[in-house]
């Protein structure tokens, strides 16, 4: 009997820990007000990618990112916060991005996030700031020319864990064997060592791999609308409201317009919306 | 987290299946791999005794996840395909060859000199010494500690999360970022881990006891 | 072998060492962290305080019996649930030396149960008490045979950085994958790289417990 009790109080203690755990994971979302925050801050912190090319990308030579939303993150921080708003950026995948912004981690999300109805259960979206749609990516040459010759037994997709192109694909070609990644680096990696025969994403971002490996190509055009939104936690419709002015003013401004060109003036092949 | 262990359990359970079958693999594998490096280690050849060395302290001190990643990036790109499963189950083997390599060493070791020559000296030569006295006391030592390596095995065959090797991290995160419920979901990945690992490593401590 | 060359520019060797300086950086820290705090829970878990020690060695057992890279997102996706949000190199931090002193404590209990327990009762009964003979006659002995396999928990230590990738932690492999991911040409060079590096640290480490090991039985 003492043995039993002995082995019997570790699983008890855990299983009291899971409760108080998941109990506590309920309650304390970010539940101040970020505007106020930020403004006494000034500061917004961005969760944004560093993994993808055109959009968020790392640059070795001077150890930051860089990208469209990374510009897009700064001048909307300077829209809200004034001339002198700092934007501090924090790098998410797409797997750690909404447990980062649910945890208060960063105060919103501006990192290749298409708005669905599924996510927009757990975040708010401002409007959409881009209009994506997913595609494939495959080497040159490959016989495969769109998204249904993918549809057979056996075929190897790869694609990013946490994204929703993962969740389209299975719609689009059922068949074939989905193989998730960490990160964009890691899935376009994958692709070259030939773990699968197609990376499957939004256009823009294999548009951008596409650049840095003309070996690789996109097949077939977009088949899904994928439109980008930037995140924020529930419950902070102050900061949404100002986001979602500032995309406004800026596309006014004619500033949006040159960001977009600055990323996808050269990007062959490349137009905006996804038909 | 209890809805999470119930709507995802196929997911969760091919992933526990996955875990499983790659941590025994990698530990016969490791056994049989560690075993020659061992004697390869001990051989009174110069060269042989080397590269045995050699092998055991570069993986030693050397990353799982680079050992794996090496496998599953580098060797698709210049020799053959391998997948994410067979690329996480090749590092483990590897890796923790290197580990039981040092134990069968260490065990080899620990066996009496004198037996040996007393061996000897009855007229066997040195390969039967070898293996019909001292191995066998050898791996005597050698086995209690192969339950740790075992344990070891399933927490770090995680690692095939890295390279999409199906195994339980893997379905954990994908389950993860299918339900934005993170907490939850690692609590039950993590429960369904000790299901595995926490019995062996009592289990261990009672051996442990009894053989002292 | 042009592949090379450009591989090893400085930029990306300069950008390498950057990582290099973040896993040796988190190393460290880890290593003394977990070493006060799992020789602290190990020494608790021995002297068998009543409650105390039960639920120390369950919590130790729990850990242990975890994989890293749970406990990694745990401790950055998880606990900020709870109210504390650390950045991601506090996090990596923190999730090693949970992970490492539930590690180090096993070592260092096993340890002390290793010296021979008559050594003990031989002392009290010199007129010793307990804390004196543990301080001047078990730790001493124990801590000779703890040092090879808390050399071999640390070595491991600073391997299982490499883990925290997963979390973006800006170490030595993450900085390995951010290179190789923007030029495949690069992929070779860069895991002969990331070999040769982490295998100078790893072995600097184990070459320096070896001398401590003989000045010690010396």
């Amino acid at each position: 009997m003492k043995k039993f009790v002995r082995y019997l109080l570790p699983v008890a203690f855990l299983f009291s820990l899971v409760l108080i755990l998941s109990g506590c994971g309920k309650k304390s979302l970010s539940q101040q007000d970020v505007l106020t925050n930020d403004r006494q801050s000034n500061t917004i912190t961005w969760g944004v990618k560093a993994d993808t090319r055109l959009f968020g990308l790392m640059n070795i030579k001077t150890g930051k990112v860089q990208g469209f939303d990374i510009d897009m993150a700064r001048a909307i921080t300077k829209q809200i916060l004034g001339k002198n708003g700092k934007a501090k950026l924090v790098q998410v995948t797409s797997n750690t991005r909404i447990p980062l912004l649910k945890n208060g981690n960063v105060d919103a999300l501006i990192a290749t996030m298409t708005i669905t109805p599924d996510r927009a259960k757990v975040v708010d979206f401002s409007e959409p700031y881009f209009h994506a749609g997913q595609a494939i990516l495959v080497k040159k040459g490959s016989s495969i020319k769109n998204i249904r010759d993918l549809n057979y037994k056996g075929a190897q997709i790869l694609g990013v864990q946490g994204s929703n192109s993962v969740q389209n694909v299975r719609k689009y070609a059922p068949k074939a064997n989905i193989l998730e990644l960490s990160d964009y680096a890691q899935a376009f990696t994958a692709l070259k060592s030939g773990q699968g025969v197609a990376l499957t994403t939004d256009n823009g971002i294999l548009y951008g791999m596409s650049v840095e490996d003309p070996n690789y190509v996109v097949a077939g055009g977009a088949f899904t609308k994928e439109p980008y939104g930037i995140a924020v936690n529930k419950g902070q419709k102050p900061f949404l409201r100002k986001v979602n002015a500032a995309v406004k003013q800026m596309k006014k401004t004619g500033e949006y317009q040159k960001i977009v060109n600055k990323w996808f003036g050269n990007v062959q092949g490349f137009e905006e919306g996804g038909n | 987290m209890i809805n999470i262990l119930v709507r995802y359990w196929p997911e969760l359970w091919s992933g526990l299946l996955s875990t499983l079958g790659s941590s025994l693999l990698a530990l016969v594998g490791s056994l049989i791999l560690g075993t020659l490096f061992a004697f390869m280690e001990i051989s009174s050849h110069r060269w042989v005794k080397f590269i045995g060395r050699v092998y055991v302290e570069v993986f030693r001190n050397i990353p799982l996840l680079v050992v794996t990643m090496f496998f599953y990036v580098v060797i698709p790109m210049f020799i053959a395909k391998v997948n994410g499963f067979t690329a996480g189950t090749i590092g483990l083997t590897i890796y923790t060859s290197a580990f039981i390599a040092e134990t069968v060493r260490a065990g080899i070791e620990a066996v009496d000199t004198g037996q040996m020559e007393a061996a000897r000296s009855t007229g066997l030569t040195y390969t039967q010494a070898m293996v019909q006295i001292i191995f066998p006391q050898a791996i005597k030592i050698t086995i209690p500690p192969l339950g740790n390596q075992f344990i070891n095995l399933v927490k770090n065959s995680s690692v095939l999360a890295f390279v999409a090797g199906f195994d339980l991290m893997y379905q954990g995160n994908v389950v993860a970022a299918t339900t934005f419920n993170t907490s939850d979901t690692y609590l039950a990945v993590g429960l369904m881990y000790l299901i595995l690992t926490l019995p062996l490593s009592y289990f261990m401590r009672y051996l442990e006891k009894r053989l002292a | 072998m042009h592949n090379f060359i450009q591989a090893y520019s400085w930029l990306n060797i300069r950008y390498l060492l950057e990582g290099l300086w973040v896993t040796v950086e988190v190393s460290v820290l880890s290593i003394i962290f977990s070493f006060i705090i799992g020789g602290l829970l190990g020494i608790l878990r021995y002297v068998k305080i009543k409650y105390v020690s039960a639920i120390i060695g369950f919590v130790i057992d729990i850990i242990r019996n975890l994989p890293l890279l749970l406990i990694l997102f745990f401790t950055y996706f998880g606990l900020p649930n709870l109210g504390f949000k650390p950045e991601v190199i506090p996090a990596a931090i923190l999730a090693m030396t949970v992970f490492e002193s539930a590690m180090v404590a096993e070592i260092i209990r096993s340890g002390i149960v290793a010296v021979d327990a008559g050594q003990m009762e031989a002392a009290r009964s010199n007129g010793m008490t307990y804390v004196q003979a543990m301080w001047h006659i078990i730790l001493p002995q124990a801590i000779r045979k703890m040092i090879p396999p808390l050399v071999s928990q640390f070595v491991s230590l600073i391997k299982d950085t490499s883990l925290a990738t997963i979390i973006m932690l800006p170490e030595l492999m993450y900085h390995a994958q951010i290179i190789y991911g923007q030029n495949s040409n690069y992929v070779l060079p860069m895991f002969l790289a990331l070999a040769v590096l982490y295998f100078i640290v790893c072995y600097a480490l184990s070459l320096l417990s070896r001398v401590l090991e003989k000045r010690l039985s010396a």
